[in-house]
């Protein structure tokens, strides 16, 4: 039997093409596709946790917020004062050469993911044990919680924020600079997709959806229920944490509360994605981030002023009439997700 | 037919499962009072007793639902009480709820794959494994022996009642359990089809050797499957025996109908 990557090549291989190519044929948007990218990344994520396994969390952001700031602690601390750093804000001007910008920016995006996990560890060991809507309750006031405790930490520039190394003179122009983070952005959504593609089709993926759909049962068969969810927590993070981090360096200026762990936007926008797209399906968070990045690029160029209004209106009809998501639908019967036919 | 002394001969003298003197209260309320049973390996033992005697207050202490206030609960030689739910599943003791539960958002026959035996808790490698093809073919031949396997790529939500409940039975064949608890199979089920129900119990005891101790509301069901029968009342033992003396016992029909 074909699996469904055999199957699906003709779609990934254009979907390839058009994501190698297309910054450079609409080289004026090359930042808003790179968000795109970003968004379905954080959409995937939040599904993981809240469509396959179940548990939906209003926190997830903090994963996104402490990749942010790892990676840019990292880009500062092996060449200048992290104090200084913060502290001099405009007065005094730091500048990283080509070489150490390249590596400090490698190092700091390749732990930003790795922290992000741990934290998740950490924090999972020690709410993952409640379920349902305390779970819920307890993610949401998490995701506030540490953008105001990060905003209390001086070195990290307070609640005034921290600002990002700037793009090297020597680098080229900063259309290299955004180019550079659309593919970091496309490659990172490539791994996310088919690393979480090939999870869901062992038997943690399927252990993810039991606990999902009767978690006293699972425990009953002998399931190591809290053992499974934190794992999932943990990919999750991960790649949310990957995910800030080039999200910071694009953006060029962390704020902890309106960019780092942004609760009310990117919090809120991932989990509306995923449900505008389907939950617990693998094309619908896909789909729902790029609807929803659309639209909201849309409303925000021809409808400035009411855009919130616009896009709130989107949202109760996406509600209303696809409460499944699109995905869900589309999606008939006969299209049962089987983990037993896939392998 | 008498189903219980057609394979009598099958159940040995080796204890599985042995409460011994259990007490559970909640607040003021005393669901089980110094109670104290066994089941011996390959027996069919029936649990009966009117509506709030316990019972299901039973099973619970004994899967680990709640701790217990007292007692001792021995499975397979090794004290049980202080375990976790998880922990005494995987030594082989599992439980169906009064509810059926199964897993509605995935296929039938994935619901029977992702059942397969956990006799331990996987390591972090092993949490990515695959099913394999022994995995699935097991599941299949599972889904023939309860009747489900033309519906195994259906979403299990969609079954019916009925049909759930089989799939439920199918889960629990999958996990190899030694030592079954079954609250109130019969619960909801057609009466036309609780002979097949019957059956299919006693087939899972005599052809995958699975001990059972079964809570039955339904008299006659429970007289022909059980080999041997406990009856409580007010969260304690009133009378336990072979299925002829209960149905006869004094204590128990005052237990039912009121004494007189």
């Amino acid at each position: 039997m074909k699996s469904s990557l055999q199957k699906n090549l003709y779609g990934y291989i254009i979907c390839i093409i058009v994501g190698i190519f297309i910054p450079l044929v609409y080289p004026s948007f090359v930042v808003q596709f790179a968000f795109a990218w970003l968004f379905i990344v954080m959409a995937l994520t939040w599904d993981l946790q809240g469509g396959q396994m179940g548990y939906n969390s209003f926190g997830n952001i903090v994963f996104f917020g402490i990749g942010m700031y790892t990676c840019v602690v990292l880009q500062i601390i092996p060449f200048f004062s992290l104090a200084e750093w913060s502290e001099g804000g405009g007065e005094k001007t730091f500048t990283h050469t080509n070489a150490q910008y390249f590596r400090g920016l490698l190092l700091g995006i390749l732990a930003s993911g790795f922290a992000a996990s741990l934290i998740a560890a950490v924090l999972g060991s020690l709410i993952l044990r409640m379920r349902g809507h305390y779970f819920a309750i307890c993610t949401l006031a998490l995701g506030v919680a540490v953008g105001e405790m990060v905003s209390g930490i001086e070195i990290l520039g307070g609640g005034s924020g921290i600002s990002v190394p700037v793009w090297p003179e020597a680098a080229g122009s900063i259309d290299n600079r955004n180019l550079l983070f659309y593919y970091l952005a496309l490659g990172l959504f490539a791994l996310c997709f088919l690393i979480l593609q090939l999870l869901l089709r062992t038997t943690f993926g399927g252990t993810l959806n039991a606990i999902r759909d009767d978690e006293d049962k699972a425990e009953a068969m002998g399931i190591a229920v809290v053992k499974y969810k934190i794992l999932g927590w943990v990919i999750s993070a991960f790649f949310l944490g990957f995910a800030g981090a080039i999200t910071g360096n694009m953006v060029g200026f962390i704020d902890p509360i309106d960019v780092a762990f942004a609760g009310a936007t990117y919090g809120v926008w991932m989990i509306l994605m995923v449900i505008m797209g389907g939950k617990g399906t693998l094309w619908g968070p896909v789909i729902g981030a790029l609807i929803f990045h659309v639209f909201q690029e849309l409303f925000w160029t021809y409808l400035l002023g009411w855009q919130r209004v616009a896009l709130g209106a989107l949202i109760v009809i996406i509600v209303v009439f696809f409460p499944k998501g699109i995905l869900g639908y589309f999606q008939t019967r006969s299209q049962v997700k089987n983990l037993s036919r896939s392998t | 037919m008498n189903p219980s002394s057609t394979h009598h001969q099958r159940t040995s003298n080796e204890v599985l499962l042995n409460v011994n003197q259990v007490a559970k209260s909640f607040g003021g309320v005393i669901a089980n009072n110094n109670v104290s049973l066994n089941v011996k390996k390959g027996e069919i033992v029936g649990l009966i007793g009117p509506n709030g005697s316990g019972k299901t207050t039973l099973f619970n202490s004994i899967c680990g639902s709640h701790p217990i206030d007292s007692g001792s609960i021995v499975f397979k030689d090794e004290e049980i009480k202080t375990f976790s739910i998880a922990e005494i599943a995987r030594r082989g003791l599992l439980r169906t709820f009064q509810h059926t539960k199964i897993y509605t958002g995935v296929s039938v026959l994935d619901n029977v794959c992702i059942s397969f035996p956990r006799k331990k808790i996987p390591s972090y490698l092993e949490m990515f494994n695959r099913l394999s093809k022994e995995t699935i073919a097991k599941a299949e031949d599972i889904l023939k022996f309860v009747g489900l396997y033309e519906k195994r790529f259906l979403l299990a939500g969609s079954l019916s009642f009925g049909q759930q409940k089989l799939l439920e039975f199918a889960m629990i064949l999958m996990s190899e359990p030694e030592l079954l608890l079954l609250d109130e199979p019969t619960a909801g089920v057609n009466p036309t089809l609780i002979n097949g129900l019957i059956q299919r119990l006693i087939d899972i005891n005599r052809r995958y050797g699975v001990t059972l101790l079964v809570i039955e509301h339904n008299m006659r069901v429970i007289m022909s499957l059980a080999h041997r029968i406990y009856c409580l009342a007010h969260g304690e033992v009133i009378e336990s025996g072979l299925p002829k003396q209960i149905k006869n016992s004094k204590k128990v029909i005052d237990a039912y109908l009121g004494a007189k």
